[in-house]
């Protein structure tokens, strides 16, 4: 552990920190509003287009569970309100339908909300702000790095309406369901849409991920050292690593999957497929191939979709336990482990893929050592609420629920890990719920308790807190509704992704406990109009906030609230780490990172603000 | 006072995630929302496994949990007047949470193992009992007729009636013609993926007479919900004579297989 630094020095200056003028200098008129607004090279700019890109289609994806939900529940039964405007007959929904309801769910939910929310708004947003840069290493790349999602949203978003639907394949696309157009009407047309949508959204990942790690190692402010960064900035540079490396495979993947659907390459199509008695394709190829490199990305990605989430909640715990982290550097190895070991642990999606089983022990004992660096993670946050003085606000709020449904996100993981129990639950509902719990109840809930904290520094204004209490407990209580259940489904073995599994002998009884849970989910969705109300409202007429309404010590908090261009109106230097909260003998309860060692020079600061 | 109340509130909230979390575990098996049915030999091991996970994983869950809402409880800002503890860490703690878990999920990845080489790894030297071939949105079954092997003339074809004999080994080639689909049997605890291109054998041992559900586990299209088969296991005598019956079905329906059957192997 650091110990709070007893001189001023700064121990490194990294240059490049100097505030400088706006790079792009007033024009007025439509151009100045499009270079400011629009095709704005500003890092909170780009954060906040992605923000609310990203939550507008958190509500496109809400809604296409509420409709799988509709049929898991009642299947067959006329969908109310839209049933009509989708269905021939009436408002009942078609089985065909239904496959593609929950493949661009899952789709619209990793790919276009919680990858971009966590490093496209909350990286764009925080990363230059906390590390004291002015902005991105490359404004431009960062810029495209946006706009490179658009058309991802419209592929994604196009592909609904074309013929055949949108992808059916499920997320994950296996082949040869997804390669073979005569397998399914969504193969056509619909899936390479998907597929070029993913190739953008990996453009786009790509450029900023480039920026991301570049920013971090080269524009800290002087005396910003590495193990003086926040937890959301060695988040956010792990994650970038890991999107870095896995990404170029699942684009490799994603073309040869193009390729062989467009070119008649044979890659994952072997020989003597017969598709509705047709033979089907060149042949040559191996379905399984498309899983391993698919997963390569995909089970690091997980980890994309889940460390931002947790280097922010372990600052919001500090802030709010007015304590220091528990552990801060046992917290970096930990996250750099779990990226680590995320690069040997792809095979567990492939248990009962028809791999290799002896390969499916390596890939199990890699596993169950990932669960390792979580758990030390876990007690860490513990530890961090420890001897605190915790307050209850709804950002807290979310993150203390972060914790706790991540424990058990994790804890369900084990069964999954141990390879003979997977045999029975793999693809069940088990696995929806243990995602659910990693990446709604962990990661949604610690993205909701990012926004009502950093919505002051980036709006100016504090969100209303009663109704964010509301809106925090009404969530909790129906999110544990519709997806703790989901693990008893799985100990039935309820199959995940049937349109109508109650003619099974075995799960027939289970409706009763499907339509609770459908219940829960309307709730749960119906409740994020409390929080759309709040955003919006206090958007434009919340409370004025300062420049550091929570007494945080990190140097977002040292800028005006919003940032002007260049972020900050004085050249932060960094004295100590970001975790000084109560320390003994201080005055204030407080030492803020920029704040100058010596004891006259706390006190004129504690003046100051 | 109405600060200390919230606190108070949200602590209870908190704690109901492990009293909830637990009383639904434990309600489950009353109404059968439960493990199905194990009728096989190998199942025991997969459940007792199960049982010994989530044993394991409720005691940290439940101990987790109650640290999170007693520590919310006690270190309420509104409970307090002085400052909160200046803790940064402890290495001894450090040292503790990493190897005690480390030590026991070493210790099940170990013992779990032959559990697995059981169920994929040690497959039974025999010729195969029957082919299943998965299709769109159907099981087709191939017996291997009187002379004992497959892709013989005398071949007994079905589709969606799989007939096993119970107390003793037997040995399922999979296979698929079109798309990836998995044969689960959920009150054998057997699930495998049929991979088109690939031959995987599939084996167990059934001890209980009866009739059961083969589910589709794997996404195969917009049929896949309805891929349903049933498998009956029956007294070896019992299966001699199915066959015998189907087999002279089969013979006064249809003309003898082709030899150069497509999907022969």
């Amino acid at each position: 552990m650091t110990p709070p630094p007893t001189t001023a020095t700064p121990a490194v200056d990294h240059g490049s920190a100097v505030v400088h003028a706006p790079a792009h200098a007033a024009e007025g008129g439509i151009g100045h509003f499009l270079s400011t607004y629009v095709f704005s090279k500003d890092h909170k700019v780009i954060g906040l287009q992605f923000l609310f890109s990203t939550l507008l289609w958190f509500l496109i994806g809400g809604l296409l569970a509420l409709a799988v939900r509709w049929q898991v529940a009642w299947p067959w039964s006329d969908v109310p309100v839209v049933g009509k405007l989708f269905a021939q007959e009436g408002g009942q929904m078609a089985p065909e339908f239904y496959t593609m309801l929950f493949t661009m769910h899952a789709t619209v939910m990793i790919f276009l909300v919680i990858i971009p929310i966590l490093a496209g708004a909350f990286g764009n947003f925080l990363i230059p702000l906390m590390i004291g840069a002015d902005d991105m290493a490359f404004p431009t790349l960062n810029m495209l790095s946006y706009w490179f999602m658009w058309p991802a949203f419209v592929c994604f978003g196009a592909s609904f309406f074309v013929e055949g639907g949108a992808a059916s394949g499920g997320w994950t696309s296996y082949p040869t369901l997804s390669t073979n157009p005569a397998s399914s009407p969504a193969s056509g047309m619909g899936q390479t849409l998907w597929l070029l949508g993913l190739t953008f959204v990996g453009v786009s990942s790509m450029l900023g991920s480039v920026n991301y790690m570049t920013t971090i190692i080269l524009m800290r402010a002087p005396g910003m050292t590495m193990f003086r960064l926040p937890m959301t900035i060695w988040a956010m540079f792990i994650t970038a690593v890991l999107q870095a490396f896995a990404l170029p495979v699942l684009t490799a993947a994603g073309f040869m999957q193009l390729s062989d659907r467009m070119l008649g390459t044979g890659f994952f199509s072997p020989e003597g497929n017969v598709v509705n008695n047709a033979i089907a394709g060149a042949g040559g190829g191996q379905p399984l191939l498309w899983q391993h490199l698919f997963w390569f990305y995909s089970h690091p990605a997980v980890y994309i979709m889940i460390l931002p989430a947790m280097g922010m909640v372990s600052d919001i715990l500090t802030v709010f336990a007015r304590k220091p982290l528990f552990g801060y550097r046992p917290m970096v190895y930990s996250i750099a482990g779990i990226a680590g070991l995320g690069f040997i642990v792809w095979g567990h999606h492939m248990f009962m893929s028809g791999m290799n089983p002896a390969l499916g022990i390596t890939f199990m004992v890699s596993t169950m050592m990932i669960a390792l660096p979580s758990a030390v993670k876990t007690f860490n946050w513990l530890g961090t609420l420890w001897g605190g003085k915790i307050q209850f606000t709804t950002s807290m709020l979310f993150a203390i629920s972060f914790v706790s449904m991540f424990i058990i996100g994790g804890l369900s993981g084990i069964f999954m890990a141990a390879t003979p129990v997977d045999i029975f639950i793999h693809d069940t509902y088990f696995i929806v719920a243990h995602f659910h719990y990693v990446l709604f109840a962990g990661t949604a809930m610690g993205v909701w308790a990012a926004i009502y904290f950093w919505f002051p520094k980036m709006f100016g204004r504090t969100m209303n807190e009663f109704w964010g209490k509301v809106h925090f407990f009404l969530t909790f209580i129906f999110l544990n509704g519709t997806f703790f259940t989901m693990h008893i489904l799985g100990a039935v073995g309820f199959p995940r992704r049937l349109a109508d599994a109650y003619h099974y002998e075995t799960f027939h009884h289970l409706q009763p406990l499907n339509a609770f849970m459908t219940y829960c989910a309307i709730g749960m969705v119906a409740t994020q109009v409390i929080f759309a109300a709040n955003f919006i409202y206090s958007m434009f007429w919340g409370p004025v906030a300062g420049r550091n309404p929570w007494n945080a010590n990190t140097l977002e908090w040292t800028a005006p609230s919003p940032p002007g261009h260049g972020n900050f109106d004085y050249q932060p230097v960094v004295y100590r780490g970001p975790y000084e909260y109560s320390v003994p003998g201080v005055e204030k309860d407080h030492l803020m990172q920029t704040d100058p060692p010596n004891a006259a020079a706390v006190a004129a600061a504690a003046a100051a603000h | 006072m109405g600060k200390r109340l919230a606190g108070i509130f949200w602590s209870l909230l908190f704690l109901a995630v492990p009293v909830l979390g637990v009383l639904t575990f434990a309600v489950a098996p009353a109404y059968d929302h439960w493990l199905p049915k194990d009728v096989s030999e190998h199942g025991g091991s997969i459940d007792s496994l199960f049982y010994f996970i989530l044993a394991l994983t409720g005691v940290v869950f439940v101990v987790t949990e109650v640290v999170l809402f007693w520590f919310m409880w006690k270190y309420d800002a509104a409970k307090q007047s002085g400052p909160a503890t200046y803790i940064q860490g402890s290495h001894t703690l450090e040292v503790v949470w990493t190897i005690i878990p480390a030590a026991t999920l070493l210790f099940l990845a170990i013992y779990q193992m032959n559990a697995w080489a059981d169920v994929k790894m040690r497959r039974p030297a025999m010729e195969p009992t029957v082919e299943v071939v998965a299709r769109q949105f159907e099981w087709r079954l191939r017996y291997p007729g009187r002379d004992g092997s497959l892709g013989t003339p005398d071949d007994l074809f079905l589709v969606n009636d799989l007939h096993l004999p119970v107390d003793e080994d037997v040995l399922i080639q999979l296979k698929s013609m079109d798309v990836l689909h998995s044969f689960f049997l959920p009150n054998v605890r057997i699930k495998q993926d049929a991979v088109p291109g690939m031959k995987i054998p599939v084996w167990f041992k059934a001890r209980d007479v009866g009739e059961y559900d083969i589910v589709c586990a794997e996404l195969c299209g917009w049929g896949h919900y309805k891929m349903k088969g049933r498998v009956t296991f029956e007294s070896r005598a019992d299966f001699d004579a199915w066959l015998e019956r189907k087999y002279a079905e089969q013979g006064t329906t249809q003309p003898p297989a082709p030899a150069d059957d497509v999907a022969a192997n």
